[in-house]
């Protein structure tokens, strides 16, 4: 059966890999910051089922190995990598191979679809393919395999070669690879420290009485600005809802509690667009894609999301008082 | 109430600022915010290792890596881009604007792992949105490149995002019927998806917009641009 820890091996192979050609070329502190990361996918399944026994201490070497990392991350200067000095030959390639070249790209999200629709009726001899937990991520891992398989037979190349054009890529993005985990660990250190609560204690101190608009207006920007801050709406939602949206919007002025729930999470949705610390959909995709400002695509996205957010709130208070 | 947490959000809101190294930043405002909240550090350090090696799943774009690093090397983006060239009906906000609507019906779908920065924007959006844009105006500059292809990316995110929360069975709604029922309010979750049908319209709208308007700011350069020849 396949299972999303078998990704996290992958992954774990391939940053292990990642380490080993640094090594070779003599980039210590970036083999060192890799090889780390390697550890920590590897014996991540580990580390959860010892904690889960009631034994910290494997949990407590992974957080000595994550501060670690953040050490050597400003030692991995990123370099945009010299990516033009081959431009004739790809222009070549690109005319020779032609829309071959979409196919194994294609494939990534086709095998992933493919998975998501169909993959709890996959079996082999009775015994299911897909484990039914995280089944998409693991069609995604399976689709990954497949297009590099596809792209090393429609490139004539080595599967090896794959390996080192991804390492070649991972090392473009560098650092930025560890915001998006690093923040949700952050997320989860802030919900422990009481951060959530001190700040829906700060929104209610600011709340005026008596007024269900300015109410509604305090819970709709406290969800963005909550947002902002945790980097993800998800946190932002329980606080809120339970400093304000239920006791004061549903019960006292009587708000629908379906709309209030729905449009406010997408209130918060307009602050996950804003903020670098959602770095999963904000800086990581500008590591990837190489822009020179890291928040390119943030600014690229502010005045969406200011659109957004005003219709989805103007929506809001139109109807949750109905 | 204990307030000195709130220092981890000033940590990061500085570190930000200053455009500190970011993984540095974070790791310190989650050092500081555990302190100050008296967490014993076994336990700040276990918790933060914990919710490391929890959040694995975030990591899973590397694995795309290996297949689009060998496309690249193989010319995918320059096929992509003398493909879109040939085009001629397709321009850029047409190209954007149907990549919207694609991705925000998966979305709606649940199949948000299907797209994304790594598996569609790198590859296939983004050349294919400077070749289209190469179209209208012939002389991007390279901060024009950066600016389309952070265009594409945040269209992306719009049609995810606003999208998602239309599908019954994914986190948001779920959290939403979660909370309401542990607080004794039974809601279902299509009556809760249903209302976020309004702002993923407004949504698509708000970025169509955006996107037509972009096109058009490169149209009127180009107008500039042979009317300053032409004179």
């Amino acid at each position: 059966m396949l299972r999303i820890e078998y990704a996290y091996w992958l992954i774990a192979a391939f940053l292990l890999y990642t380490a080993w050609l640094n090594v070779r070329q003599g980039h210590g502190y970036r083999a060192a910051f890799w090889l780390l990361l390697g550890l920590l996918f590897g014996g991540g399944d580990y580390v959860l089922a010892q904690q889960k026994a009631g034994n910290a201490w494997p949990a407590q070497i992974a957080g000595g190995m994550v501060i670690a990392l953040a050490a050597l991350a400003p030692t991995m200067r990123r370099h945009a990598h010299p990516e033009d000095s081959r431009a004739a030959e790809r222009a070549a390639s690109a005319r020779k191979l032609g829309h071959k070249l979409f196919v194994p790209a294609l494939l990534i999200p086709l095998v992933t679809l493919f998975v998501a629709l169909f993959g709890t009726h996959l079996s082999i001899a009775g015994h299911a393919v897909f484990a039914p937990a995280q089944m998409t991520l693991t069609g995604l891992a399976l689709a990954c395999v497949v297009a590099w398989l596809a792209a090393a037979r429609v490139a004539r190349a080595p599967l090896h070669q794959g390996l080192a054009e991804g390492r070649r890529l991972l090392d473009a993005i560098g650092w930025a690879a560890l915001l998006p985990l690093l923040l949700a660990a952050l997320g989860e250190v802030f919900t422990h420290s009481g951060v959530g609560t001190a700040v829906a204690a700060l929104a209610n101190a600011a709340l005026p009485e008596g007024s269900a608009f300015a109410c509604l207006l305090v819970f709709a920007l406290g969800m963005v600005l909550f947002t902002v801050i945790m980097g993800n709406a998800f946190a932002a939602f329980p606080v809120m809802m339970a400093g304000i949206g239920l006791p004061l919007l549903v019960k006292q002025y009587g708000a629908n509690p379906a709309i209030l729930g729905s449009m406010g999470m997408l209130c918060g949705y307009c602050g996950t667009l804003l903020t670098p610390m959602a770095a999963d959909y904000n800086l990581v995709p500008a590591a990837l894609l190489e822009l020179r400002n890291p928040y390119g695509v943030i600014r690229a996205q502010f005045w969406s999301a200011v659109a957004i957010f005003i219709a989805t709130f103007v929506m809001m208070w139109l109807l949750v008082f109905r | 109430m204990n307030y000195w947490p709130l220092l981890g959000v000033a940590v990061i809101v500085i570190g930000f600022a200053l455009r500190f190294n970011a993984v540095p930043v974070v790791v310190c405002a989650a050092l500081v915010s555990g302190l100050l909240a008296h967490l014993p550090v076994p336990d700040l350090l276990a918790l933060l290792g914990r919710s490391f090696v929890s959040a694995r799943m975030l990591l899973l774009f590397v694995l795309t890596l290996p297949a689009i690093g060998l496309l690249e090397h193989a010319g995918l983006r320059e096929h992509a881009q003398q493909w879109m060239g040939r085009l001629r009906g397709l321009t850029l906000a047409r190209l954007l604007i149907g990549y919207l609507m694609v991705r925000e019906v998966l979305a709606m779908l649940g199949l948000t792992g299907v797209a994304g920065a790594a598996q569609t924007v790198r590859p296939l959006l983004a050349p294919m949105s400077e070749a289209a844009a190469e179209k209208i105006l012939p002389t991007l500059t390279d901060d024009d490149r950066d600016e389309l292809r952070a265009v594409a990316a945040a269209t992306d995110n719009v049609g995810r995002f606003f999208g998602e929360d239309v599908f019954i069975a994914l986190g948001a709604v779920l959290l939403i019927q979660g909370f309401y029922a542990q607080h004794g309010i039974d809601l279902t979750p299509l009556s809760i998806a249903l209302w976020a049908l309004p702002t993923a319209i407004a949504a698509f709208v708000i970025q169509s917009v955006r996107i037509w308007l972009y096109q058009r700011r490169l149209e009127r350069r180009a107008a500039l641009l042979r009317d300053g020849k032409a004179s």
